[in-house]
């Protein structure tokens, strides 16, 4: 049995965002085609935690709903377990969806709101069919809310009783009924307020021992990134343009972007310390900038950047970086104190 | 202290509902002194974005202010009738909220809204108003000022779109300004960019900023004091540096606790149990007390049965029993 | 079961109801209208089909308290001695039978298609809303004459006596389901992107069992809006069809019916063989309409 649990191999996922054909005919347009994922690469080990970060709109989410099969990619494969999903027959398929699961971003929307507590973390047991003798399901139920630090009687209630924090165990109740080894976690605390945050933190780290569970963790928050994750992936655009381990990341950043992210995060512990305001803002993903997307914002940039996208290339100090720059050592690296 | 721009004496907003009143913001007192920053943080339901709709007179019907005064360079402003109410809002408080495409209008170009909003409330020509609008643009960072300013808001990003709702609030040269979550819709990277335009802004201008947000990096760096909410109520104030690395309310200790901080390599945040009192069900006594952890070191019931007020604790003023029994 | 009355007590629609008067008066109206027709063959005071009991002596007999009138026929008799107020309560049991019928049958058509359209997407979704906007063009009224039309060629005469009634059932709810479909797609194109429905997906349900256990109770606010106003419009369309001669046969009399036969007399002073049965008509109609409006109201968070 290897060690690499899901593989990710040159995905690439595109969305047709064009007007309606009649509009496109009359008005002399193309198709617009967005893409939103364009050539993504990872590798996530058994029992470790990856976590994807990037500003709105890089494709982070696009990509966690590509994994789960929500999405079909435009190109590339996911291979999960040794098993190439697309190719996988039904049946495979079958077999493998129960294996992982999802929590969302937004614990109102995740839960359907005319169901009991109790049906819908019951749900994927009931689609597997992995039980099907009502006190068999229940008793299972009961036991997942204990797990998650709810109470059984719970089961009874509808989602609206509960408050945000709360649903979230809920939707990880849920998402841990079929026994999963694998879950894609699409920021799911990112709506929730700190003091819940930490506890729905420290109950996914304490799932995961118990459990050996993998994570693919999405976040655009780099301090709960660097609180949950093993290793971590930085996205722009819709590439990975940087990948290490935590601690590689967050102490010795190569990638420009990278650098900027870390500048941008608020530092509680430096009361009143200017932040370094990053110029320029995302550009728009329908027309993203030639060669490396990053040139138009990038204080290293030069005539190759704005020409030739950059190869993810292994680095020295561990991880990848996709920057021409640090390829050339014109960035040399920096090591930030943690 | 100098006389204060802003004071708030024990204000109370209530919504009737049909299952009873329910006390969103009880008995908050807060000043704000010319030029400061006051940061108001707090968890969602706390009161903080009520009660700078009450400060701004912006209640949303049911909601009203029960009891308390409001005072705006010492004269009342929480029983002006609306269009007195109206003039001060924009001319002598500006508002900023959360979401930059709702608060423009989507029809009119931004010259023409930051212009009519100079206009109502100062005494210039529409020439002069046009002018004033495109040094305000260039101001907070517009590139292009001159020819943007005929553009729509939809023609705007999120970060520019902020900076345009900024500077229509600083149009009338507001004394101050109340911001409610005003980073919370941007990437972080946009959102320290913003930070910085905010108070550079109030530095140059001397404009005081009333901040209201639940994000505490964001107060760490921009509020000189901060304002801690819980269920309705202040638990804690202070200088902002105190009250972050040397909190004295045992809820503050755990909210601090329980921010991931970057480069932090222990396993497990500090967590408060529980989760926050719904407005029907206040606790008797300190709102905290069914999850305080220090409950037992005050002597008797008092915390599940008196409400403390906020009283001096370290450098800062907690609204906690704790500190009842050192003085 | 306790705990289900408790819950419908306590909640918001409940609370809305007891606030609003006129909704309460027209719930009564309406609640007395379906028991009169319920119970008509129990409290009808007379059974205006059976002949025996019909007396012509009786016929033009006016209502109770004008001059000639009798006790016996509190709102006087038909041509034929038959007491209106007994020929309203059963005719309203053809109206309320064919008008709820009518309904049900559309909304099963329109929620099913609306779902599929929805859910789908795509070519399909394309497909069965161009059908919908044919169907649009036609009025309710000319394909409920036209279904009636080739049903009369196909069946005969006799036949279509029997059947006439499921007929204007089906030519009802034919020209009713496009409403529902566009609703119930509307409606499924916003929850089939909610993180519930990605939820199922990503559990690995069948689309089947995610459109119909999932998406369909969240959408079925706007169709009961919609399916109580569809009542009251279904029982006008009876009526006009009934009234023009294409709709149930006189022996079977809806209130349509009454109203067209009793429009024969109407110039002759027999005003009360028509004016009641269309009153009924009214009221019912209004009280219907009345409750879906505030259903609506009363279910839109925004208004609320």
């Amino acid at each position: 049995m290897s060690n690499v649990l899901l593989e990710v191999r040159d995905v690439a996922r595109e969305f047709d965002v064009s007007k309606p054909w009649l509009n496109r005919v009359i008005e002399r347009q193309p198709r617009t085609i967005l893409k939103a994922v364009d050539g993504v690469s990872f590798t996530i080990n058994r029992g470790e935690t990856l976590s994807l970060v990037g500003e709105s709109g890089c494709g982070k989410s696009t990509i966690a709903r590509v994994v789960c099969g929500l999405y079909a990619p435009s190109r590339g494969s996911v291979i999960f377990d040794g098993v190439d999903m697309a190719k996988a027959s039904t049946s495979e398929q079958q077999q493998l969806r129960k294996r992982f699961q999802m929590i969302f971003q937004d614990p109102y929307a995740s839960l359907n709101p005319r169901w009991r507590v109790g049906r819908i973390i019951a749900e994927p047991i009931v689609a597997h069919g992995l039980m099907s003798d009502q006190n068999e399901i229940r008793k299972k139920v009961d036991q997942l809310l204990l797990q998650v630090g709810l109470s059984p009687q719970d089961q009874e209630k509808f989602p609206h009783e509960f408050s945000g924090g709360q649903r979230q165990r809920i939707s990880i109740a849920r998402a841990l009924s079929s026994n999963p080894e694998f879950l894609v976690c699409d920021e799911p605390t990112s709506a929730l307020d700190v003091s819940v945050q930490a506890q729905i933190l420290n109950l996914m780290k304490d799932l995961q021992r118990e459990f050996g569970l993998t994570y693919l963790f999405i976040s655009h928050n780099l301090a709960v990134v660097s609180h949950i994750s093993t290793r971590v992936g930085v996205m722009y655009l819709g590439r990975l343009v940087e990948i290490a381990d935590t601690k590689r990341i967050f102490q010795q950043p190569l990638h420009p972007y990278t650098q900027m992210l870390q500048s941008a995060i608020p530092d509680l512990k430096m009361t009143g310390k200017q932040r370094t305001p990053v110029a320029g803002e995302v550009p728009n993903p329908l027309n993203p900038p030639s060669g490396c997307t990053f040139h138009p914002r990038c204080p290293h940039a030069n005539d190759r950047c704005k020409a030739e996208a950059p190869k993810m290339i292994e680095h020295p100090l561990g991880g990848a970086v996709a920057c021409h720059a640090v390829e050339e050592k014109r960035i040399v690296p920096i090591k930030l104190a943690a | 202290m100098s006389t204060p721009l802003l004071e708030v004496k024990n204000l109370k907003v209530e919504f009737p509902t049909r299952r009873g009143l329910l006390t969103a913001v009880d008995d908050i007192s807060l000043t704000i002194a010319p030029g400061e920053v006051l940061g108001v943080v707090g968890e969602s339901g706390a009161g903080k974005s009520l009660t700078g709709a009450a400060i701004i007179g912006l209640l949303e019907p049911p909601g009203r202010i029960a009891s308390g005064e409001i005072l705006l360079n010492g004269r009342r402003i929480d029983n002006l009738p609306f269009e007195e109410m109206r003039k001060i809002r924009g001319r002598e408080i500006g508002a900023i909220f959360q979401d930059p495409l709702t608060s423009l209008n989507p029809l009119y170009t931004i010259g023409r809204q930051i212009t009519e909003t100079i206009l109502t409330h100062l005494d210039v020509s529409p020439e002069e108003a046009r002018k004033r609008a495109i040094d305000l643009l260039n101001e907070v960072g517009i590139p292009a000022a001159e020819r943007r300013i005929d553009h729509y808001p939809h023609q705007f990003s999120g970060g520019m779109r902020q900076r345009v709702v900024i500077s229509l609030a600083l149009a009338a040269q507001p004394k101050l300004i109340i911001a409610d979550e005003p980073t919370t819709a941007l990437d972080v990277s946009i959102q320290a960019q913003i930070i910085t335009l905010i108070k550079k802004l109030c530095r140059e201008q001397g404009t005081a900023v009333m901040l209201v947000t639940h994000d505490m990096g964001v107060i760490a760096e921009t509020a000189d004091r901060v304002a801690v909410m819980y269920a309705g109520r202040i638990a804690e104030i202070g200088p902002v540096a105190e009250v972050i690395h040397n909190p004295q309310h045992p809820y503050t200790v755990g909210l601090m606790g329980a921010i991931p901080n970057v480069g932090d390599t222990s396993e497990r945040l500090t967590q408060i149990d529980g989760s926050m009192p719904r407005l029907n069900a206040i606790p008797t006594g300190c709102a905290f007390n069914p999850r305080c952890t220090r409950k037992s070191e005050v002597q008797g019931q008092r915390c599940t049965t008196e409400r403390p007020s906020l009283m001096p604790a370290g450098k800062t003023q907690a609204a906690c029993w704790l500190h009842a029994q050192k003085n | 079961m306790n705990d289900t009355i408790k819950r419908a007590l306590d909640s918001d629609l409940w609370y809305s109801f007891k606030r609003h008067p006129l909704v309460i008066t027209a719930a009564i109206l309406s609640l007395i209208c379906i028991f009169g027709a319920l119970l008509a063959p129990i409290i009808a005071p007379h059974n205006p089909f059976d002949l025996k009991t019909l007396n012509l002596l009786d016929a033009f007999t006016p209502p109770a308290w004008t001059e000639n009138g009798k006790l016996t026929y509190v709102l006087g008799t038909d041509d034929q001695g038959r007491d209106v107020l007994s020929t309203i309560m059963y005719g309203s049991r053809v109206s309320l039978l064919v008008g709820i019928c009518a309904v049900a049958l559309s909304m099963v058509i329109g929620i099913t298609l609306g779902l599929i359209s929805g859910y789908m997407g795509g070519a399909v979704d394309a497909f069965i809303m161009r059908v919908a906007d044919i169907q649009l063009s036609f009025p309710a009224i000319l394909i409920a004459l036209l279904i009636d039309g080739v049903a009369r060629v196909i069946i005969g005469k006799d036949g279509h006596d029997q059947v006439a009634i499921y007929v204007l059932i089906f030519a009802i709810a034919a020209s009713g389901w496009v409403q529902y479909a566009r609703t119930v797609r509307g409606s499924t194109l916003v929850e089939r992107n909610k993180e519930y429905v990605q939820a199922a997906r990503v559990i690995g349900r069948k689309p089947l069992i995610i459109m119909f256990s999932h998406v369909l109770p969240n959408v079925m606010g706007p169709v009961l809006v919609l399916a109580t106003l569809h009542v009251g419009s279904a029982i006008i369309t009876e009526a006009t069809l009934s009234f023009l001669g294409v709709g149930v046969p006189p022996t079977q009399p809806s209130l349509g019916t009454l109203i067209r036969i009793g429009n024969d007399f109407l110039f002759s002073g027999e005003w009360w063989i028509t004016v009641f049965p269309g009153l009924m008509l009214i009221v019912l109609v209004l009280s219907i309409n009345i409750i879906g409006d505030w259903l609506r109201d009363a279910l839109n968070p925004k208004l609320r």
